[in-house]
């Protein structure tokens, strides 16, 4: 198991390098002059080459990068062309809204989705299947940002219950959780019914191997074989896409941020992509790759905790 | 009263009728040989005892345990039988055991089940288990998991996960199919050596009639879901009444007529010489050096046109990546092949005009055609080798019906879906698809061994008919011996990716001279030889 740990690891540190270089070279070659693009159309020649100077944007490729890269690695994530403020504070301001926002939306879409998957596989064909299969079809075909306007509609507008919208900060933290309830359950419903149709099929899938009719010949109850033997063998795809689904929930957010005014990741990169803030976006950028590679080394630690045949130091 | 007495027992799924007035009964220490060709029902007759029937089952009749009816009994009360009362035994042991708990927590688990142990008494009582089936926990410690254990271990465990409650009937279905022989050897002397010591009931499902023949103190024998002969080992086999009984009986010793000629043609249609094969293994620490394994270990062999050449040995052995070697499939690191005089490029592979004279036959007769393709299509499928000089139109037509009529199929078959034929018929299509090309050697690999006793015996007369007719070579490996030797000339032992012995096929049969030949011969369950050693103790 160390070394299993160890091998991810070092897959770890060298896909971040790798996409590190890609994402510097990619907004490189993007067109758009960020000086031209702060001065203004009407810029002479000299005042765009002389900020372009003081940006540090005609250095050698090499040495921009290391730049770059040290930077990143002190929390110096540059200045801000547009907003004129570091970087890192800009992201900090709006990590604390994504990230728990995408905690939360992925712990109601768990929570809801796994008793719901056991039970439509448990009860395979029965009412409570066909009815959970047809709920999980509509949660994947409604779009989330209507079923958020349709959350505002009733528990804001009509009930009261929740505010529209915007963010009141972490001071209180109920209240924190509060403002980030319905942009949560607007996310969490097509997840919720991706990871229950998973976790069904999977279930079925595991339900019709040979161990589990070895224990079912030892005398254990079909509540005690769910329990013991399927269970945590039907597990693995569905851990797969949960990896899949946090990395989406961090940055992909950005349609329910808008429905809802909330100022998180997702917005900014927006922001800094329309207003040609190339050092934001690459930022931002960097950081979400950092999280989904982070996302998938523990996926792999967990893969390895369910599964003892995957955790052979390589694969 | 009979430990386990099964009295007019039928069973339906849905509207379909399955099993019909079964009778049959175990004593305590006695051992019945349930025997059968797949679809027969045995082995639903073993699940009826266990009521673990698939969704929509119904039975009707009696069977009664220990003098207690099981039909009609609630779960809560089946379980209690279950791994209690009746232990039960699966033919596949790499999928029988849950990949993610221990192999001393599925043993343990019997105990906690039914002897309401804690886990530490439970382990102790999986350690004992353990070691009564002879994988003791000096060597294979209780926190083992199945995939760290071979198949003949997986097995054990399994039986030990059976057995550990002391139950008074084990059912074991199919348990040594998936086995090698020397492997099956030695799971049926262990089963023996536990119906001896606990006195147990032993039900023993098989389509196998040589390892009955050894083991069974009385027989039944089953088809299309009715016992149709039963009776005491010996007296039945040697007084079979029943036609179809006879004719398994046949088929299961079946040696095809084959006409001996001289061989012809001065190149041999295979020539390989000191064939290596190696695979990388996985690195053990982060910086040392790639170790190999060496699957195919210096092999030399010569196939001439028209000979039937036998390669045996067991799983592992490294037949099946020769196989893949001589086909092309896969670079070599050593030696020459040549196919029909003409060489290998060891990285490249062989040419299309090379490969026209090679085809295969594999042994699923379900996975190796593709369900959307209609069957003249699968079988002209080897014509994409001979480029632009394929036959095309009428021509085509003509030779795919010649290829099937050829394995006993008709032209009309040709419109059909492989779906819509049995698994007998299904190897007779991938016959067709090897000969269509009138290659001058075709492997078969392990292509029999799928196939119930009595339509292998139809192929195996299929083959040695178009080897004597064609003059073609075959290149035919197995791990059952029997059917080796039925229909080769010449034979090749291997093991542990070297060749230990070749010879005459008679010869080496007869009189083996490498330890491990004479070791695979005894291990193999001989139908003849065991009938008679039987008759000998018992007169």
């Amino acid at each position: 198991m160390p070394s299993f740990i160890l091998g991810r690891l070092v897959s770890l540190i060298l896909s971040l390098i790798a996409s590190s270089i890609v994402i510097f070279l990619v907004l490189e070659v993007v067109p758009g002059d960020p000086a031209q693009f702060m001065l203004g159309l009407n810029a002479t020649p000299e005042a765009t080459a002389t900020l372009r100077t003081a940006l540090g944007l005609d250095g050698p490729l090499l040495e921009r990068y290391f730049t770059w890269v040290l930077g990143l690695l002190r929390g110096d994530f540059g200045i801000s062309y547009t907003y004129k403020v570091p970087v890192s504070g800009l992201i900090a301001d709006r990590i604390w809204i994504s990230l728990p926002l995408a905690i939360y939306a992925l712990a109601l879409s768990t929570l809801i989705a796994f008793p719901v998957g056991i039970l439509a596989a448990v009860k395979r064909n029965s009412a409570a299947d066909v009815g959970i299969m047809g709920a999980t079809q509509v949660g994947l075909a409604v779009p989330n940002f209507w079923f958020a306007m349709l959350l505002v509609l009733l528990f804001s507008i009509t009930l009261r219950w929740f505010s529209a919208g915007g963010f009141p900060g972490w001071e209180d933290p109920l209240l924190a959780l509060k403002a980030l309830t319905l942009p949560a359950v607007a996310l969490a419903l097509p997840q919720a019914s991706i990871l229950a149709r998973v976790m069904r099929s999977s279930l079925l899938d595991t339900l019709g191997e040979d161990y589990i009719r070895s224990a079912r010949a030892k005398g254990l109850s079909q509540g005690q074989t769910l329990w013991r033997h399927a269970l945590r063998n039907a597990l693995i795809p569905v851990l797969t896409i949960i990896g899949l689904q946090f990395s989406f929930l961090l940055a992909g957010a950005i349609i329910i941020e808008n429905v809802f005014f909330l100022p998180g990741l997702g917005r900014l990169v927006f922001q800094g992509i329309t207003s040609r803030d190339l050092i934001v976006v690459k930022s931002v950028v960097m950081l979400l790759v950092f999280a989904v590679i982070l996302v998938t080394f523990l996926v792999d630690i967990t893969y390895a905790l369910v599964d003892p045949r995957l955790r052979r130091a390589t694969r | 009263m009979a430990l386990l007495d099964v009295k007019d027992l039928q069973l339906s799924i849905g509207k379909f009728p399955i099993l019909r007035d079964i009778d049959l009964s175990v004593d305590a220490g006695e051992i019945l040989g349930v025997i059968g060709e797949s679809g027969s029902g045995k082995s639903m007759t073993a699940l009826s005892i266990m009521q673990l029937l698939p969704f929509g089952a119904t039975t009707s009749g009696s069977i009664r345990l220990d003098d207690r009816e099981v039909l009609g009994l609630p779960d809560a009360e089946m379980r209690r039988i279950r791994g209690g009362t009746v232990g039960m035994v699966f033919q596949e042991p790499m999928t029988a055991l849950n990949p993610v708990k221990t192999i001393g927590d599925q043993v343990a688990e019997t105990a906690m089940v039914h002897g309401g142990l804690g886990r530490r008494e439970a382990l102790e009582v999986a350690r004992q288990t353990l070691e009564r089936v002879e994988l003791p926990t000096s060597r294979f410690p209780l926190d083992r998991y199945p995939h760290e254990l071979s198949g003949g271990q997986r097995q054990r465990v399994v039986i030990a996960m059976a057995i550990a409650m002391r139950p008074k009937l084990l059912i074991a279905d199919e348990p040594t199919t998936a086995l090698d022989v020397t492997t099956q050897a030695a799971i049926l002397k262990l089963l023996q050596k536990l119906v001896d010591e606990d006195g147990m009931g032993l039900l023993f499902i098989t389509h196998d009639l040589g390892v009955i023949a050894g083991l069974a103190d009385k027989v039944s024998i089953m088809r299309h879901g009715e016992v149709v002969e039963a009776g005491p080992t010996v007296q039945l086999f040697r007084n079979l009444q029943h036609p179809y009984s006879k004719a398994l009986f046949e088929a299961s010793s079946h040696v095809p007529r084959r006409v001996r000629r001289a061989l012809g043609g001065a190149t041999p249609v295979l020539a390989v010489d000191d064939v290596v094969r190696e695979y990388p293994l996985p690195r053990r620490g982060l910086f040392e050096k790639h170790r190999v394994l060496r699957a195919v270990d210096g092999v030399t062999l010569r196939i001439e046109k028209g000979e039937n050449v036998g390669l045996v040995g067991e799983s592992g052995c490294g037949k099946s990546t020769l196989a893949r070697a001589i086909m092309a499939l896969e670079p070599t690191q050593g030696g020459r092949i040549a196919i029909a005089g003409e060489p290998i490029d060891p990285q490249k592979g062989a040419s299309f005009a090379t490969r026209r004279h090679l085809q295969v036959v594999f042994q699923d007769p379900y996975g190796s055609f593709n369900p959307r393709h209609r069957v003249d299509r699968l079988v002209s499928e080897p014509f994409h080798l001979l480029g632009s000089a394929a036959p095309s139109g009428a021509e085509r037509d003509k030779r795919i019906a010649r290829a099937l009529e050829e394995v006993g199929l008709s032209a009309a078959d040709a419109d059909k879906y492989v779906h819509e034929f049995s698994g007998g018929q299904r190897q007779r299509i991938a016959i067709a698809r090897a000969l269509i090309i009138e290659p001058s050697l075709i492997i078969l690999d392990e292509a029999v061994s799928a196939l119930d006793v009595s339509v292998r015996a139809q192929v195996l007369d299929l083959l040695a008919d178009l080897s004597d007719r064609l003059q073609l070579s075959y290149l035919f490996i197995s791990h059952d011996l029997a059917v080796v030797r039925s229909i080769t000339d010449r034979v090749l032992v291997m093991r542990a990716g070297k060749i230990v012995e070749e010879g005459a096929t008679e010869e080496v049969f007869r009189a083996p001279k490498h330890p491990y030949t004479q070791e695979l011969l005894a291990a193999t369950p001989d139908l003849e030889g065991a009938l008679a050693k039987r008759e000998a103790a018992g007169a």
